[in-house]
């Protein structure tokens, strides 16, 4: 089944919405003081595996832009633009998974899950650390290990709750030739 | 429902602004800010901040939540970079002043204390910028500024209809995760890291399910409306430009340029008194 655009457009406000609650109030003490938990991440997998690569750049994107806003510290570029990447990256990835036909299996959660680490470790490990280097000329040893932290943290809770939410996701939706004709 | 993104209803020459232009202004501001290591111009920039200010007749109350919380972020990323790269400033300014050795490479010089300080500065070069946006803009016109400045209005509509179903969001999470603690569900510090994340999973998927829905209702509600048929549409909230908003926009323009233009000046983005 193909999206209509309007839908598109729709999944991306309220995903950006729903990212937006999560990352805003949504905080998992973590056991490292002074850092919590983003589960929002998980969300945005979910999301653009079943919306496609540009509704999941933009939920990226918007989303992250409209939390650092509303914290009123700045819009910290770096971090916001490989929101919107990782995003995308799920979303090419999310064409090999039938999510609509309501099909995810044992070879879909691999999928998903080998796509999001490599998606993860691309934006947070490599990516941001470059950016924040070129904008804000911060010593590279610190952000690559910021950057580490944050992807292992964003790895991890995107396998739980991003399997978990696509695994309800399926089972809400009926099989694709679960019906027969009665001879 | 609290408003988020604290806008403050108080009519000023800033409030008086359309929106896109105080997008404009923000962006070019923030690109300034940013791409600059110039004390100087860090300094400038801080004290117009300050004057915008109070121009703009925002109480300090009105911000104080905003400025405490991003005052610890700020420690705590001058902390982390020191203890991670107590040298950064002897290598971006090529020579030494030591002040104090603490052991080890922990010695505090003068470059490395200069380049917090400018550090410093780009925050309070940027934050009361962001801060004045934030409360002198109204979220509704702000979907319409960003069709202004050129972006597709289907993808401002997105913008509008997040901004829109941001507070039915946090009020339906409200409800499920009270349902939820009813029903035993913890999430506190009391509970294991990955039953924690479980429990979370047990609060989104129901919100995340009925979203699904929505999406569905909404979309078809805006379909049946035409919408995306045209290739322009107007805005209710959108306002024509005025002789100050032009003024505003050419004058960050110019501050970008003079950014731009110290950095060609010093050879690089750091102006370097140690030389």
């Amino acid at each position: 089944m193909k999206n209509s655009p309007v839908k598109t457009i729709v999944s991306i406000g309220i995903g950006a919405a729903l990212f937006f609650v999560l990352g805003r109030f949504v905080a998992i003490p973590s056991p490292v003081p002074n850092t919590s938990i983003c589960i929002q991440y998980g969300l945005l997998a979910f999301m653009a595996v079943l919306f496609g690569p540009l509704a999941g750049a933009l939920i990226g994107l918007i989303g992250h832009f409209l939390i650092d806003l509303s914290w009123g510290y700045g819009i910290w570029w770096s971090w916001v633009i490989c929101s919107g990447i990782f995003g995308l990256l799920m979303g090419f990835a999310g064409k090999k998974i039938r999510l609509e036909d309501g099909t995810f299996g044992g070879k879909e959660i691999a999928i998903f899950n080998i796509a999001q680490v490599i998606a993860h470790l691309i934006c947070w490990v490599v990516v941001a650390p470059i950016l924040d280097i070129v904008m804000y000329a911060e010593p590279a040893n610190k952000v690559f290990l910021q950057g580490l932290v944050g992807g292992v943290s964003n790895i991890v809770t995107t396998a739980i709750i991003g399997t978990l939410l696509c695994i309800a996701y399926a089972a809400s939706k009926p099989k694709k030739g679960s019906l027969k004709e009665e001879k | 429902m609290r408003n988020i993104f604290n806008y403050v209803d108080r009519p000023s020459p800033i409030h008086r602004l359309t929106g896109a232009t105080k997008l404009v202004c923000l962006l070019l501001w923030s690109f300034a800010a940013m791409s600059t290591y110039d004390t100087r111009l860090l300094v400038f920039l801080t004290l117009l901040s300050l004057v915008l200010f109070a121009l703009s007749r925002i109480r300090f109350s009105d911000v104080s939540f905003l400025v405490s919380f991003m005052a610890a972020f700020m420690v705590l990323n001058n902390v982390l970079i020191f203890v991670f790269s107590p040298q950064h400033g002897v290598t971006l300014y090529g020579s030494s002043h030591p002040l104090l050795s603490l052991g080890g490479q922990y010695v505090i010089t003068r470059e490395q204390l200069f380049y917090h300080l400018n550090l410093v500065l780009k925050y309070f070069a940027t934050i009361p910028i962001v801060l004045l946006f934030v409360c002198t803009t109204n979220p509704s016109e702000f979907a319409a500024s960003l069709n202004r400045i050129g972006i597709r209005y289907t993808v401002a509509y997105s913008v509008a209809l997040a901004l829109r179903y941001i507070p039915d969001i946090q009020k339906n999470y409200h409800e499920i995760s009270q349902a939820q603690q009813a029903r035993g569900i913890e999430m506190s510090r009391k509970q294991n890291l990955v039953k924690r994340l479980k429990s979370a999973a047990a609060i989104l998927i129901p919100l995340i399910l009925s979203s699904m829905d929505r999406i569905e209702v909404v979309s078809n509600a805006m379909e049946l409306r035409g919408f995306g048929k045209g290739k322009k549409r107007t805005w209710y909230m959108g306002r024509p430009f005025r002789p100050a908003d032009i003024l505003a926009m050419v004058f960050c323009a110019l501050l970008l340029a003079a950014a731009i233009a110290l950095n060609v000046l010093n050879g690089g983005r750091f102006w370097n008194p140690f030389r």
